[in-house]
């Protein structure tokens, strides 16, 4: 068969063993949704209708659950997730031009927010609880506080150059 | 001595008398509460913030979450919370589609009558909220999501009265709307089309689709011979868009109304219905018998028989084959008619007024189209025909009444009882001859239990009977009749709407608690009313049979009255979740 159909052989395990470990239930659907994209860095739309038949939950509840939360994607994301803190302290402290420092460095358009080599993906979040740090950033939920644009894309290219690339992510 | 414990409500006591909730306390007590989210057949949401009241010594609360103890002091209108039920509406407005000269829920929205109740003039605030698509992709209904207020009513009627949860809500903030999974269209998701959530919702975002202009088109076109039939919880209810009480039985107005629209023959479903009847009793004892597919399930609800198809495809067989009212008719008419209406085939169009949003799928599938096309044409719910009555300028309830066309226009009372939860069974128990023990009316008394059972003697034998009306509590019992039939049910009658087809989705727009109930009185008396009431009595349906059909059962019946029903492929089938729980 294609290899479509391998990988998503491979998908459904996974899934299903993700499932197994929360014991099936329901009311873990939210670490379940989790453990997913820990996996494959986004939400896939199969792991939804595969988890929301096991759960016995209607798939529109699984698709609501996961375009609440900002954390979930159901786009694919870069091995590595670059988090810029946007919060008032962070905006304040300067945020912007980090954002901005970095966008440059990655080449990114402004409505773009993953590269094409699916090396990074880079975001804002409202608040990272890290105010003291100002302006902050998480990448690959590493968190870095009292930053410069200048040392930002420094730890960016330290991540690019320890990068491996990984497995292939099934559309 | 025990007094009734009461509470206070704006200065005066009211008795608690086992409420749900302080806003159904102070309905009683003659205050309307605004509110969208709140249903007395649906669970608590607390969503839409408009059932303010205060509540003396704790504040502002919503009335739909707050439970009536005795002592409490409440205020339901205060300076504070008439404010606040405005700003609440005036930001439902800012993020509204407000093109409502053209919506076609018109003066039924819900938020068009708070905005005027509450004196809403201007919108002080600017929408944030994107344009997105209607989706006009199933037959029963569409969704227009720019007029969505957010209330989850539809959420909730899907989950909790159907059982599908095919709607939810999907994003957050400005971007929050009601969606099906994957912002997929209402075709590609398992809708079974009963149209629950149209019926609920408070304003035009989903509406029953409607094919009124096909059929003015139609109606204008001199070679077509167009006939209609009436199915028979339209007319108890359709008096209700003139402003006659609810369970007004109103046939022969209804039958002056479509020969003045242009019908040139006005026939009834519950004709067909007496064939149903007939047949399916055939069936019914037939199975048995040979104590085989049991226990039979009803046919003629079409959200039901989708249900089976998508959820319970093992139960498949014990659905009964008999075609529902509405296609036998259809099939009947196609080969009767245009013979005798002296009418080519292809010119013979025939309409159907039905209370359902459901049967306008139904009257798609391919089983049931023959050569010149569908057998039933056009479907129109009991709402658009009002409309088609007020844009003719008709004067309903001063028309004469008329009688209907013959023969399909003739009906015994049992085809008339179909229209409610409990008529089907009621029917079939009449025409079998089955012997009931004292209670075991079927129709008439107050509100019907979600699940009723009932045990009849037919010949030497007991029968289990089961009546439901609701998809979701209709899986339940699917779940247990798979896991082995413990209760040993040998019949079991379904409807998906609540209190059968009376409450369909078609039925014109009401607020009004005790609508689906009258309208099932309306039934019984019209019932009562027919000097006939067992199907088998139904000479015409006879001659039928003489003339074409042979016996019940026979093949030449099956071949124009019966059909096959086909497993329904869901979304997890390619995945193969194959050990998921059951019933998933």
């Amino acid at each position: 068969m294609t290899t479509t159909t391998v990988s998503r052989d491979g998908l459904r395990e996974t899934v299903r063993g993700i499932l197994d470990d929360h014991g099936r239930d329901p009311g873990r659907l939210i670490p379940i949704l989790q453990a997913v994209q820990e996996e494959y860095h986004y939400l896939p739309a199969p792991a939804l209708t595969t988890v929301a038949a096991a759960l016995g939950v209607p798939e529109a509840r699984v698709y609501g659950v996961a375009t609440f939360y900002a954390h979930f994607s159901l786009e694919p994301k870069g091995r590595h997730v670059i988090r810029v803190c946007d919060g008032t302290a962070c905006h304040v402290r300067g945020s912007r031009d980090l954002l901005d420092a970095l966008r440059a460095e990655l080449s990114l358009g402004e409505a773009e927010q993953t590269t094409p080599d699916a090396m990074f993906t880079l975001e804002t979040v409202s608040c990272i609880g890290a105010c003291g740090l100002a302006p902050a950033m998480v990448v690959d939920d590493q968190i870095h506080g009292l930053l410069t644009p200048e040392a930002a894309v420094a730890i960016l290219r330290d991540v690019r150059d320890g990068d491996e690339p990984g497995e292939e992510v099934p559309a | 001595m025990s007094e009734t414990p009461t509470m206070m409500v704006d200065g005066r006591a009211i008795p608690i008398a086992g409420q749900r909730n302080v806003l159904e306390l102070c309905r009683e007590a003659g205050i309307e509460i605004p509110s969208f989210c709140y249903h007395s057949d649906l669970s608590v949401f607390g969503a839409c913030r408009l059932c303010l009241v205060e509540v003396e010594g704790h504040g502002v609360t919503t009335s739909c979450t707050l439970v009536p103890e005795p002592g409490l002091r409440i205020h339901t209108s205060t300076a504070e919370i008439r404010d606040m039920r405005k700003v609440g509406v005036e930001l439902l407005l800012a993020s509204h589609d407000m093109s409502c000269p053209t919506c076609p829920k018109g003066s039924h929205c819900k938020l068009q009558n708070l905005a005027r109740r509450l004196g809403v003039r201007e919108v002080p605030f600017p929408s944030a909220t994107p344009h997105l698509p209607v989706d006009r992709s199933s037959d029963a209904i569409e969704i227009n999501p720019n007029r969505c207020v957010l209330c989850g009513d539809c959420v909730r009627a899907c989950q909790e009265i159907s059982g599908t949860g095919v709607l939810d809500f999907a994003h957050r903030g400005n971007r929050a709307t009601v969606s099906a999974a994957f912002g997929r269209s209402l075709a590609e998701t398992e809708c079974v089309g009963c149209g629950q959530c149209a019926r609920v919702c408070p304003t035009g975002a989903i509406m029953p689709r409607s094919e009124v202009e096909n059929v003015w088109r139609d109606l204008d076109d001199p070679r077509k011979t167009v006939v209609v039939q009436i199915a028979p919880a339209v007319r108890v209810a359709i008096g209700e868009a003139f402003g006659l009480a609810a369970g007004t039985v109103s046939t022969g107005q209804l039958t002056a109304a479509l020969r003045r629209l242009g019908f040139d023959q006005v026939y009834d479903t519950a004709f067909a219905a007496d064939l149903t009847v007939v047949e399916e009793t055939e069936e019914f004892t037939r199975r048995l018998a040979h104590d085989e597919r049991l226990p039979l399930l009803t046919s003629c609800c079409p959200a039901w028989v989708q249900c089976v198809e998508r959820f319970h495809p093992g139960l498949i067989d014990n659905l009964s084959s008999c075609r529902s009212p509405q296609q036998m008719f259809g099939s009947l008419a196609r080969r009767l008619l245009p013979e005798r209406l002296e009418s080519s085939p292809e010119d013979l169009v025939v309409v159907s007024i039905m209370p359902c949003t459901a049967k306008k799928t139904e009257a798609r599938r391919p089983e049931f189209a023959g050569p010149e096309g569908p057998d039933v044409d056009h479907v129109l719910t009991t709402r658009e025909l009002a409309r088609m009555i007020d844009e003719r300028g008709l004067v309903f309830d001063e028309l004469a009444p008329e009688p209907m066309d013959l023969p399909m226009g003739f009906k015994t009372g049992a085809g008339l009882v179909f229209g409610a939860t409990g008529g089907v069974t009621e029917a079939v128990l009449r025409h079998a001859g089955a012997v009931r023990s004292a209670g075991g009316e079927l129709q008439g008394a107050g509100d019907p239990e979600p699940v009723r059972t009932l045990s009849v003697a037919l010949g030497d034998r007991v029968l289990k009977l089961a009546v439901v009306h609701g998809l979701a509590r209709a899986r339940e019992l699917m779940e247990e009749i798979e896991a082995g039939n413990p209760d040993g049910y040998d019949l079991v009658e379904v409807m998906a709407c609540p209190g059968g087809c009376v409450g369909g989705a078609g039925q014109p727009p009401t607020t009004h608690p005790g609508a689906c109930r009258a309208r099932a009185r309306g039934l019984a008396e019209a019932d009562r009313s027919r000097q006939l009431h067992t199907s088998g009595a139904n000479h015409l349906v006879r001659e039928c049979y003489d003339e074409l059909l042979e016996t019940p059962g026979s093949e030449a019946a099956h071949d124009l009255l019966h059909t096959r029903y086909h497993r329904r492929p869901r979304p997890s089938d390619e995945l193969a979740v194959v050990d998921g729980p059951a019933g998933a």
